[in-house]
């Protein structure tokens, strides 16, 4: 499903949660939704999934509104930390529910998850462990195929084993039923790779907006004797610069060329890549990345 | 499994020929779907389609519409003339930097080598 966000603005009393957002997603992809606490991620996706009504600006899913339109609606899934998407009752209840709700529903789909995860189906939701609660939401996420699907912080409380299941079942259900997919995490350097395009948000206002490989080619590391760094990187964007004695390494934000490279090569400097983690952190922090 | 000091594309690309230098992977045989690549590695399966495209670039895989990626005939003698180019330039003199920098004189490199080459 086709995303476009215009000037979208949210306010609660004082405070701005989303301060003039614009972006396009063409959908069928599966985005990153990258910022820190506060930054507006889960401001966002509720606007999105129309749990929320935005203060000014417009969003269009395929070209139309949210607020208050059931047919799209129903084709939108927004599963949060909050639960409130499986806490009904027992899990085979939740199951129930969502199948009402979701016309793609996939039941047989939703019971596989369940043995994934280990689920029982006739306990009750609300007396689960955090990680079964999570758990809970992946299953019906998943299940209802809805052609805008979003997590927002869906892992909270799942360990390693169930962290993975939950990466394996996505991707191949999504290469199965491709969809517009949106995650939302703070744990960037183990699921940024499922990742087609990040967008970073920071204080409501977006950041960046890049297919992953992109953005990932646009840190370099500049490492090798600290005068030698300062001459080379003069000029460009330092996002951070770390020294260890004599030695230092710059990270850099931007393209770099052959050109770059081969001078880099001469002045017997070592280039390597930048984490995305890294990234995020300097273009979260830093006022002159902006 | 990954270095981290490259796009993981890079590196399934590279992966793929190794495998063709080794004939671990044969000419005309068909490789794993970008799918497969993409559920084994846990990434996105636009990435890993990213390291087919750049090995059809390359010449390296073909192909079959409908049916999946293949390995060029004549991958394997290509990717080797390519390695034999730059083989001096990229294995040996860092080589000899490196012997240099740590003070191995280059007549044991060479004695060793010559030593290889009787086995």
């Amino acid at each position: 499903m086709r995303i476009d966000v215009q000037d979208l603005v949210l306010r609660y009393d004082t405070v701005t949660a989303l301060d003039g957002l614009t972006f396009g997603l063409a959908g069928g992809k599966i985005y990153g939704l990258l910022g820190r606490n506060g930054s507006g991620k889960t401001s966002l996706l509720s606007i999105l999934a129309a749990f929320r009504r935005q203060t000014a600006g417009s969003v269009r899913v395929d070209g139309r509104p949210v607020f208050e339109n059931g047919a799209v609606t129903s084709r939108i899934s927004l599963i949060r930390e909050s639960g409130e998407a499986v806490d009904i009752g027992t899990a085979e209840e939740a199951l129930s529910y969502a199948e009402w709700l979701r016309p793609d529903w996939d039941g047989d789909y939703a019971r596989e998850l369940m043995e994934t995860f280990r689920i029982e189906p006739k306990k009750n939701v609300r007396s689960m462990s955090r990680g079964q609660r999570s758990a809970m939401g992946v299953v019906v996420g998943l299940a209802s195929r809805a052609p805008l699907t979003m997590f927002d912080e869906t892992y909270l409380g799942m360990d390693v084993p169930a962290r993975r299941a939950f990466y394996d079942a996505l991707l191949a259900d999504y290469m199965a039923h491709p969809r517009t997919i949106i995650i939302s995490t703070h744990l960037i350097e183990e699921v940024s790779p499922l990742f087609e395009e990040v967008l970073i948000i920071d204080r409501g206002r977006l950041v960046v907006h890049e297919e992953t490989d992109a953005l990932l080619s646009r840190g370099t590391s500049v490492t090798g004797p600290a005068e030698r760094v300062e001459t080379f990187t003069e000029g460009m964007t330092v996002l951070a610069t770390e020294r260890l004695g004599p030695t230092a390494s710059a990270m850099v934000y931007g393209e770099f060329g052959e050109e770059r490279r081969k001078r880099a090569a001469e002045a017997g400097l070592e280039l390597g890549p930048v984490a995305m983690q890294d990234l995020f952190v300097h273009l979260t922090t830093a006022e002159g990345a902006r | 499994m990954f270095d981290d000091r490259s796009p993981i594309y890079r590196q399934i690309a590279e992966r793929i020929k190794a495998d063709v230098l080794n004939e671990t992977l044969k000419a005309d045989e068909q490789v794993m779907s970008t799918n497969q690549y993409a559920a084994f590695y846990r990434i996105n399966p636009a990435t890993a389609a990213k390291a087919f495209q750049q090995l059809v670039d390359e010449g390296v895989l073909y192909k079959k519409r409908g049916i999946g990626m293949f390995i060029s005939p004549d991958a394997r003698d290509m990717l080797r003339a390519r390695r034999k180019e730059t083989f001096f330039g990229e294995v040996v003199d860092p080589m000899v930097a490196e012997a240099r920098a740590i003070g191995i004189p280059l007549g044991d490199v060479i004695n060793r080598i010559e030593e290889l080459e009787g086995q």
